[in-house]
């Protein structure tokens, strides 16, 4: 299916059934046969690698962010030496622009669970956790629900479905910490400490929960994983873009006639996202710059917009990402030195501190930013600016750093003019 | 004060317990316990999570003051997390706080004198596309906010009643 063909695209993710959260409605409509068949067709699946191959052959990019190739993730696992293995799945979505994993939460849950439990026997995993934002706490208890009832029908627990796998699936509740979402710090905050990020190497797959090997993915990448079963590599790798393909839950907000979640395939053009699936633009208003996937990910002008699609190679030529595929959509009166300033204050209040560059970095970053904003800025502040950036990049534990960084970086190279109109006192005459 | 958790939160706690290799990794579970019977979790509830779990009281301080949910003093009887962020600043979440602000007599940060709201100012919440939006005491989602929402749910907040909990559908939605 490819991407230009968007208005036949029909949806696996969250697809048009009435009651789909209810266990009955799933199974009904074929639900946990991926799991079943894994476990029990020993033709189809010699064992836990060849799901593993399988799923590395579909190349579903992360969907948390990174983009990294999920089954190529689940081969970095050592192999089983009998004790505890973990699968940690990342429901903390908290970056800017983002609000999709909530859908499958509420929408589809036991697509999810199906596609841990196929994950977690692909890897031999002893015990599931998917740690959800303590906000959620609506999506929690929905979460809670649907794991209750896969025990009872005997999807989860002892010697499943007749087989030799047994596992246990846990719902964890954030309590308010962006930095959470990070994985190691995620791992921390499952081990009831503070959300400190950990320093790699050593890599979760050797020493992560409890110091045992540990994957963490995304709620929507683990989604993919019992349709790739069902229908094979071939069919989702040949959805959408070639290199970073599938069918992919966008959000859009700001300033469109239709914010929302849709669900379609990779690489859509960014306008026609905006002008067709989301309706155009508010009350009719020119388009001014969009943010392609969450706020950490570089600002791209209108202008720029030409011809680029929603996946990775595409948004790279305009040096920007997909992300996390929640696009902010800004319009001809936004203002951008507000806008950078309020992304800045949340990075600033996110960062947990740990390394001088971004404790001190996004601080800086935060109250130049508010000087500009409130007229005192000067010329000179801009480059100070850039030069705060490069400084944290690269340089600390974890990526929260440099996602404060590039939209700082971005939207004042790409938006200088509007940066330096604000910077009045540079231009003040001297008598 | 001294905060006694019952018999019910009790058993809860030994079922969270069962969760973990580590009786430490309870510890924000039993926070949320503790702040769902008391409303707060200030310095003695803190000490009674530690107490019951077997930890030290400085672990549960600093996990408690790590996370933003915890509400590490008194609130008001509903707490009304509104968000400013990126996508709901470029909706109008500023307007929407003043609009609160001014209704209650209140700032970001504070709680009315008859202790019944506490309004604060909070990080994106995942609800993007229904901006501007707020949280009702770390539960409900109230999306869409207009003045005249904001005045409706004060009401309904001020009468006793919940506010209804909203449910979005998928775009697209076919209707049967
Ligand atoms: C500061 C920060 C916040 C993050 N927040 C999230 C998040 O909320 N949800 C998520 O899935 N991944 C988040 N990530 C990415 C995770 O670290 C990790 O890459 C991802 O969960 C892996 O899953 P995937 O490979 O399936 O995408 C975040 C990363 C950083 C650096
Ligand atoms: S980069 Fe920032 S958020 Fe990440 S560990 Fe260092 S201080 Fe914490
Ligand atoms: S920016 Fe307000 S919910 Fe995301």
């Amino acid at each position: 299916m490819s991407s230009a063909d968007w208005k036949n695209y029909e949806r696996v993710l969250i697809p048009d059934i009435d009651g789909l959260e209810k266990i009955d409605v799933y199974e009904e409509n074929g639900g946990y046969s991926a799991f079943k068949e894994v476990l029990t067709d020993k033709k189809k699946w010699e064992g836990p690698k060849s799901v593993v191959d399988e799923v590395k052959a579909a190349n579903i990019r992360g969907r948390g962010g990174a983009g990294f190739n999920a089954g190529l993730k689940w081969s970095f696992m050592p192999p089983s030496d009998g004790g505890p293995r973990y699968l940690a799945c990342n429901g903390d979505e908290s970056e800017p622009g983002t609000f999709k994993d909530r859908k499958i939460f509420e929408y589809n849950p036991h697509l999810f669970i199906e596609g841990a439990l196929i994950a977690a026997y692909a890897m031999e995993v002893t015990a599931i956790y998917v740690y959800i934002r303590g906000e959620y706490k609506v999506y929690i208890d929905m979460m809670e629900k649907a794991v209750q009832d896969a025990y009872d029908k005997g999807f989860i627990g002892e010697n499943i479905m007749g087989s030799d796998y047994s596992v246990d699936f846990y719902v964890h509740s954030g309590a308010g910490a962006y930095i959470c979402g990070e994985e190691t710090s995620m791992l921390e905050s499952l081990e009831g400490k503070r959300g400190y990020p950990r320093v790699k190497p050593p890599f979760p797959a050797q020493k992560g929960l409890w110091g045992r090997p540990t994957t963490i993915n995304n709620i929507e990448t683990l989604a993919h994983v019992p349709n790739v079963i069902n229908r094979g590599a071939d069919w989702f790798s040949s959805i959408g873009a070639e290199n970073h393909p599938g069918p992919i839950l966008y959000g859009i907000s700001g300033h469109v006639n239709r914010p929302g979640v849709y669900e379609l395939p990779t690489g859509i053009p960014v306008l026609t996202l905006i002008n067709e699936v989301a309706g155009g633009m508010r009350n009719g208003k020119e388009l001014k710059a969009v943010i392609p996937g969450g706020s950490s990910t570089p600002i791209v002008r209108a202008d720029q917009l030409d011809g680029i699609t929603m996946d990775s190679d595409s948004l790279r030529e305009v040096g920007t990402m997909l992300g996390t595929a929640g696009m902010v959509v800004m319009d001809e009166d936004t203002d951008m030195v507000d806008m950078l300033w309020r992304i800045s204050h949340f990075y600033h209040h996110e960062s947990c501190g740990q390394c001088t560059p971004c404790r001190d970095g996004t601080g800086w970053l935060e109250k130049i930013l508010l000087r500009i904003k409130n007229g005192d800025g000067e010329i000179k502040d801009l480059d100070l600016l850039l030069d705060i950036t490069t400084q944290m990049e690269g340089r600390t534990i974890c990526a929260l750093a440099d996602a404060a960084a590039w939209p700082v970086r971005h939207t004042i190279t790409r938006f200088r003019d509007e940066f330096e109109a604000r910077c009045k006192k540079s231009v003040h005459a001297i008598a | 004060m001294a905060y006694e958790f019952t018999e019910e939160d009790l058993q809860e706690i030994e079922k969270i317990k069962a969760k973990y290799p580590e009786v430490k990794a309870a510890t924000l579970p039993v926070l949320w316990v503790a702040q769902n019977r008391f409303g707060h979790v200030e310095p003695d509830v803190q000490k009674l999570v530690a107490d019951t779990l077997g930890l030290p009281q400085a672990h549960v301080h600093g996990v408690a003051s790590f996370y933003t949910q915890y509400y590490k003093e008194k609130k008001g009887e509903h707490v009304l997390d509104v968000c400013t962020c990126l996508s709901c600043q470029l909706c109008g979440g500023y307007d929407i706080l003043e609009h609160l602000e001014n209704k209650l007599g209140i700032k970001a940060g504070e709680t009315t004198e008859d202790g019944k709201f506490s309004i604060q100012e909070v990080e994106c919440l995942g609800a993007c596309g229904y901006a501007p939006m707020l949280q009702v005491t770390n539960d409900q989602y109230v999306n869409n906010l207009t003045p005249e929402k904001v005045d409706d749910l004060i009401e309904t907040l001020k009468a006793g009643k919940e506010p209804e909990y909203d449910q979005i559908g998928m775009p697209l939605r076919k209707v049967k």
